[in-house]
């Protein structure tokens, strides 16, 4: 190097601090504040979230605090930059938390104890792992229909969470985008096609990714009863992995 | 949480009911087993389904709420509990939650009725409409009605959670439940 080289100017994180990332891991910038949560061993706990997927920000539940501004941000969605200060937990965010779990199990009809996924589901395991010990709102006890046109599996609304896990594993990893969302607010839910019976889908490959990737019963195995179902999603970053391998 | 403790010769004086359930909450407080033996000496069960007594006593300590509620009646009984005892534990899923109890909420009333009592009755359908309480259209879970001031969850809650439970009253300190119960 030599005397005259021009030295590269300082990053003016005055400007505009949003758009600089000072943080590099493995020459990528596109880290959140989830992934290096989790990298450093610090829980923070999703639903929505499943490592091989990509982000939607949907549960919320991965809210976290930065210093110096009063929102909360999804930790999924939220890339890390220079001088961020983040709180993943705290009285505030804790009882944030528990509200979602509590409007989330409030919305639709999440009935445990006759559940194909008990014992074995996230929500679940969500409830118990944020001390959720009651609901403190009023249950909806909203009617919702079990599309079980499918000959392998079956569709249960009333447990659907609206993670949208199964359509992005079926748009981004099968291809297939045979799942979708119709409906706002309160009326969305998930569809096959357009809005067919999942039976007559004619893009299912039925491959079965969906039911994996599902963190509670909504999408099941049939021939399975109470208690007698688990997911294995953990198909996804090896399946991702292998693919990667066989590339050119 | 806070109760005077009690001195060694008096007994924590316990109830139980069943509203809107199985009863499996009750089975499974029984599989404490030998360990209730044990705590027998220390507690005087005043009321419950197992207890030859129909009126809820005064000064009670501590009374398990199975089941969900679903009529008028149950909620008459719920206000002659909590007027009547220091602490109230909602007892397992339907308590807590409503539960399988709850799930008739999806359908209308006379829908239930219907399926319940004509539908599916072999002999003599007739749909009761005396001597006994009228149903309300929505189960709900015992908190909608009364404070509650322990959540002990699960279909049934594990034995091993209840006897948690019962120890820490006796004990005079909050139960540790981490790990010991869900949902389901």
């Amino acid at each position: 190097m030599t005397s005259n080289a021009s030295i590269p100017p300082k990053p003016r994180t005055d400007v505009n601090p949003a758009r600089i990332y000072t943080l590099r891991i493995n020459g990528r910038e596109d880290e959140t504040i989830l992934t290096v949560a989790r990298q450093n061993g610090i829980d923070i706990p999703t639903l929505c979230h499943l490592d091989g997927l990509a982000e939607r920000g949907a549960c919320r539940l991965c809210i976290v605090e930065i210093q110096g501004s009063p929102k909360l941000y999804a930790a999924c969605v939220t890339l890390v930059k220079q001088d961020m200060d983040v709180i993943t937990d705290s009285p505030r965010i804790r009882d944030y938390r528990r509200k979602i779990l509590e409007l989330i199990f409030s919305e639709r009809n999440h009935v445990c104890s006759v559940c194909v996924v008990n014992g074995n589901c996230e929500l679940q395991n969500l409830a118990v792992k944020l001390g959720m010990t009651h609901v403190r709102y009023g249950y909806l006890n909203l009617t919702h229909a079990v599309d079980a046109s499918h000959p392998r599996f079956s569709l249960d609304h009333n447990r659907c969470v609206l993670c949208l896990r199964c359509i992005r594993v079926c748009k981004d990893i099968e291809g297939a985008h045979t799942w979708d969302i119709a409906g706002r607010g309160i009326h969305a839910r998930i569809i096959s096609d357009l809005n067919q019976p999942w039976g007559e889908s004619e893009t299912c490959t039925g491959c079965g990714k969906c039911v994996q990737v599902c963190p509670t019963g909504a999408l099941s195995e049939k021939g399975k009863s109470v208690a007698e179902m688990t997911k294995r999603p953990e198909f996804l970053p090896y399946l991702q992995m292998m693919r990667k391998e066989a590339e050119p | 949480m806070s109760t005077p403790s009690k001195s060694p010769a008096e007994k924590m004086r316990i109830a139980t009911i069943w509203l809107d359930g199985c009863s499996g909450c009750h089975m499974s407080l029984l599989d404490i087993d030998q360990r209730l033996v044990a705590a027998a000496n220390r507690i005087d069960l005043v009321f419950s389904p197992i207890v030859d007594t129909r009126t809820y006593p005064q000064n009670v300590d501590v009374c398990f709420i199975e089941g969900a509620v679903a009529s008028e009646e149950d909620v008459e009984k719920l206000h002659l509990i909590r007027s009547n005892t220091r602490r109230v534990v909602a007892f397992g899923d339907c308590a807590v939650t409503g539960n399988i109890s709850a799930m008739r909420n999806r359908f209308a009333l006379q829908e239930v009725m219907q399926r319940s009592y004509l539908e599916n009755a072999t002999h003599q359908p007739r749909t009761p409409d005396r001597d006994i309480p009228h149903l309300f259209d929505k189960v709900r879970p015992v908190h909608a009605f009364i404070d509650v001031d322990l959540f002990l969850p699960g279909c049934p809650p594990p034995a091993d959670a209840i006897f948690e439970v019962l120890s820490a009253l006796l004990e005079d300190r909050l139960p540790d439940l981490a790990g010991r119960v869900r949902f389901g």
